[in-house]
């Protein structure tokens, strides 16, 4: 009798899920014969079945309701909204029903009485207009193959396919030590071969439509516009796109959350609309669709977006944002806020939403699953949600690192950057027992892993990991080295492991190790960092480098000597791979992050491997520099042995006890800079003060021509034999006896009586330092 | 009515686990240290594609952890669906034995913890040890 029951109730379940969309498209097309068919058989069925059970409820609310249809059927009846309301709600009370049946907890609502009056009471009106009679055959319904099966018991399939994969890789590294000839390892591969597909095919049974999630929609939408008045077409595509079932339940309520908000928030009224010149139904699309390993669904509506500064109101009234740090904030940051807790556009608490439960929880539900949300507005056009899900919890992306002589894995959806400690751009601070790592300008926490976990203790790692948690905050978790990105397969910790706090699950690495997989919520709670947001962005204020010494980057170029570089005009070091370097015309460039730089200091042939390199910057176009080795930060003096001939060196120095060559910034730039320029004859030796490409580019050529360089504010131009100025900067220039240069970024002179220097005019600069004559 | 018993050495004593909730005896070769965790739990081990949880049973009883690095006698057990090592100084053997009967005078320490019966087996009366307890480690008094 139980297995009756499951059975009746799986089955209704099953049924209503699959009804969902229908019951909404007769209710826009009241004559479609199909469609009516179809929600006829199912109360037909439900009533049907429902006699065999003590369920008279369900009895009763299925026959009213096939009552109703079959007047619809038979063209006495109209099916107008009251009717199609009735009938929805009706099986929606079956809904509840059914579930009360399975959970054995009693329904909430106990009268059915108005649903069946609703039913049977509107007048049977004369049949003005018929069901038109489309005597179409019924959809031929094609056998189904398919069997129920538990989802533990694919649970279980998968974590047993699990450990055939990683009992493969144990395998295959014992083969490895034996070298077992190749008729094992032909064996092998078939093996590995087989086990791939299985895993590939398990995957798949775990695996559902997307449709599962989006199916209730047209209903949720269509209720929703009933409630609030507004008119708004769904539109759905992408519902053939498969997610892994766990993954489908996670998303559930906040993809429900999200429509609620863009229909009651984002879409307005029929009249607003109007008056804005936007049609009067509203437009929500709901897209999904896969990128790589990653779902990607798309939330889009054309309503009024969001309002960035009354987010920026609230957050600043409920305390959460500062005056100061309000002033700076983008509009995009602006409209970030809405995922701020407690903060709601709503103008009015709503029975839709605006209840408290907002956002906030729809991005940690994402994030909790290695997802992320990304929110985009244009006032007046609409508001687009992006969810971004991995496609399935057991794998994940992720990115091993050593510290304290041991590996972790760090989940790469927490991963904002990884830096280098010495990198130039990077200044690392005690404050009190706390370190605090400023990286561009940009200051935030530092954890170093291994001084949390015990070990050496006082030092920090020799790499940042820049983690963002789901609060919104960041913070640089110091490691020692970063291995590799994995893909892992993770494992539950076993509580003992989990009382740590730092952990959020195990794995196993490729070489059979067990790996703890780093939870970086946990991390930032450990080290007890408050990760006040106002902190975490707030610009350092970047000291000007002390005037005697410049801070060096210290390296060992890729044809062998020693070499400097100002770290100033180091915007990062990164490692690229030798395919990510091409030769065009002589020259190397190489694509990082997007975009080709113009390689320089590898010589004409492109390495055979991957290099380090350092983007450098004049505050406007950037140059790549290979490297072979970092070797350190020094303070270099500003003494130095000047090249006989200009290229990319243009002196030598002593660092300590050796030599080291000066990188001539300004001829490198110059290389790469659109040419053409005039040529004056004025000179000058002032530098105005704060501007990237003076400070770290040109002074070094002025020094080089003899000039002792003061900056302003340090000498007065009264004194000055020469001043230079930005040619764009309409400064007058200072009285006193010294000439004046002017310098310009634009290729062209601005006018007719412009006669400023072109910033990388190599010769006019050296021409005009030396017809104005260097006095020492 | 007769129980299996698994007779392991544990800081210089001979003490029964219930074999029916022992999975199998292993030798652990080496143990990847979870930083932070409680000092019972030694680390993780691989076994197979398993990642077992590996606790220091002598930690756990209030004894000292386990210095050398040689590779250890373990007893692997599920429980709540992890699956844990439990280092002991040697495993000895599976005897059958009676019903256990309840502790008359309470055992050291550390032992009263883990320790809720004792069971009479080939002429001795051994400490029957609970595994979860073992697992749970000494904090869990605490709480």
């Amino acid at each position: 009798m139980d297995d009756l029951l499951d059975e009746f109730i799986a089955e209704t379940r099953e049924m209503l899920a699959a009804l969902g969309g229908e019951l909404v498209a007769w209710e826009s097309a009241p004559g479609e014969r199909d469609r009516l068919d179809e929600i006829f058989r199912f109360v037909h069925t439900v009533k049907g079945n429902s006699g065999f059970f003590d369920v008279p409820r369900i009895t009763a609310l299925s026959h009213a309701a096939e009552d109703a249809l079959a007047a619809v059927r038979a063209g006495k009846r109209h099916a107008d909204h009251a009717l199609v309301s009735a009938v929805l709600a009706a099986i929606d009370r079956i809904g509840e029903l059914v579930q009360a049946l399975e959970t054995g907890e009693k329904s909430g609502s106990e009268d059915d009485g108005g649903l069946i009056d609703a039913l049977t009471q509107s007048a049977p009106e004369p049949a003005a207009e018929a069901v038109s009679a489309t005597t179409a055959p019924a959809a031929h319904r094609a056998a189904v193959r398919s069997i129920r099966l538990p989802v533990d018991l694919l649970d279980r399939m998968m974590s047993g396919v699990s450990d055939l994969v990683l009992a493969r890789n144990e395998l295959a590294r014992k083969l490895r030590q034996v070298s077992g000839g190749t008729e094992l390892d032909t064996c092998f591969e078939r093996v590995s071969g087989s086990i791939a597909d299985l895993r590939d095919a398990i995957t798949r049974t775990r695996m559902q439509r997307i449709d599962a999630l989006f199916s209730p929609l047209p209903r949720l939408v269509r209720d929703l516009c009933d409630e609030t008045g507004k008119q708004v077409s769904l539109e759905i595509d992408g519902g053939d796109v498969e997610l892994d079932r766990e993954m489908i339940e996670m998303i559930r309520d906040p993809l429900t959350h999200i429509v609620r908000n863009a229909i009651d928030h984002g879409i307005e009224a029929a009249e607003e609309r109007a008056a804005a010149g936007k049609a009067q139904a509203g437009k929500l699309s709901v897209v999904a669709c896969q990128t790589g390993n990653q779902i990607l669904i798309e939330i889009h509506d054309d309503g009024r977006g969001i309002d960035g500064d009354s987010l920026v109101d609230k957050a600043l009234a409920a305390g959460t944002l500062s005056a100061e740090r309000a002033k700076r904030l983008t509009t995009a940051q602006k409209t970030a806020l809405i995922f701020e807790a407690g903060l709601s556009t709503a103008r009015e608490v709503t029975a839709i939403s605006g209840r408290g439960v907002g956002m906030d929880v729809v991005r940690a539900n994402i994030e909790r699953i290695g997802g992320v949300v990304d929110v985009e507005s244009k006032a007046g056009q609409g508001v687009r949600l992006t969810l971004r899900v991995p496609l399935t919890l057991t794998i994940i992306p992720a990115l091993t690192v050593g510290a304290g002589g041991q590996t972790f894995a760090i989940p790469r959806s927490a991963i904002e950057e990884i830096v280098r400690a010495e990198a130039g751009n990077v200044r690392i601070e005690a404050l009190g027992g706390a370190r605090v790592a400023t990286i561009r300008d940009r200051r935030m926490p530092l954890v170093d892993f291994g001084t949390l976990i015990g070990v050496n203790a006082g030092e920090h790692g020799s790499m940042l990991i820049v983690l963002k948690l789901a609060g919104g905050g960041t913070f640089a978790l110091g490691v020692d080295a970063v291995h590799d990105h994995e893909e892992l397969v993770v494992k539950p910790a076993a509580p003992a492991v989990i009382a740590a706090g730092l952990y959020a699950g195990t794995t196993l690495a490729d070489d059979g190790r067990p790996v703890l997989l780093l939870d970086p919520p946990g991390i930032a709670a450990r080290a007890a960092l408050s990760l006040e947001r106002a902190e975490a962005e707030s610009k350092a204020a970047v000291a000007a480098p002390a005037a005697p010494t410049v801070a060096s980057l210290l390296f060992k170029s890729i044809p062998g000597p020693r070499r400097l570089v100002p770290v100033a005009a180091i915007d990062r070091i990164e490692e690229v791979a030798a395919d990510a370097i091409g030769a065009t015309g002589g020259r190397l460039h190489v694509a990082v992050d997007g975009i080709l730089l113009p390689l320089e200091g590898c010589g004409s042939a492109p390495p055979e491997r991957a290099i380090r390199i350092l983007r450098l910057s004049d505050g406007a176009t950037q140059i790549a520099y290979g490297v072979d080795e970092v070797i350190d930060i020094v303070a270099a003096g500003t003494e130095f042995f000047p090249a006989a001939t200009p290229g990319e060196v243009r002196g030598v120095t002593l660092i300590g006890e050796d030599q080291a060559e000066l990188l001539d910034l300004h001829w490198l730039f110059a290389r790469h800079a659109a040419g053409g320029a005039v040529v004056s004859e004025r000179p000058s030796c002032l530098l105005p003060a704060g501007d990237p490409f003076m400070e770290n580019i040109l002074r070094p050529l002025i020094e080089s021509a003899g000039y002792r360089v003061l900056r302003a504010g340090e000498g007065e131009g009264a004194q000055a034999d020469l001043v230079i100025l930005s040619a764009e900067d309409a400064a007058p220039a200072p009285a006193g006896p010294g000439r004046v240069l002017r310098i310009r970024a634009a290729a062209e002179p601005l006018g007719k009586k412009d006669d400023s220097i072109h910033r990388y005019d190599r010769a006019g600069l050296l021409r005009a330092l030396s017809a104005g004559g260097a006095k020492r | 009515m007769t129980t299996l018993l698994l007779i392991v050495r544990l800081g210089g004593e001979r003490v029964a686990l219930r074999a029916s909730e022992v999975e199998g005896v292993v030798e652990i070769p080496s143990v990847t240290p979870v930083p932070g965790a409680a000092g019972h739990v030694a680390g993780l081990a691989a076994l197979r594609s398993r990642v077992l949880t590996v606790i220091d049973c002598k930690a756990s009883i209030g004894l000292l952890r386990h210095e050398d690095e040689k590779p250890r006698d373990a007893v692997v057990a599920v429980v709540d669906g992890h699956p844990y090592a439990l280092l002991v100084d040697g495993v000895e053997d599976v005897v059958e034995a009676g019903a256990p009967s309840p502790l008359g005078s309470a055992p050291g320490d550390g032992w009263s913890r883990v320790a809720r019966a004792s069971v009479e087996a080939e002429g001795d009366l051994l400490l029957l040890l609970d595994i979860a307890a073992l697992i749970a480690g000494p904090a869990a008094v605490a709480e």
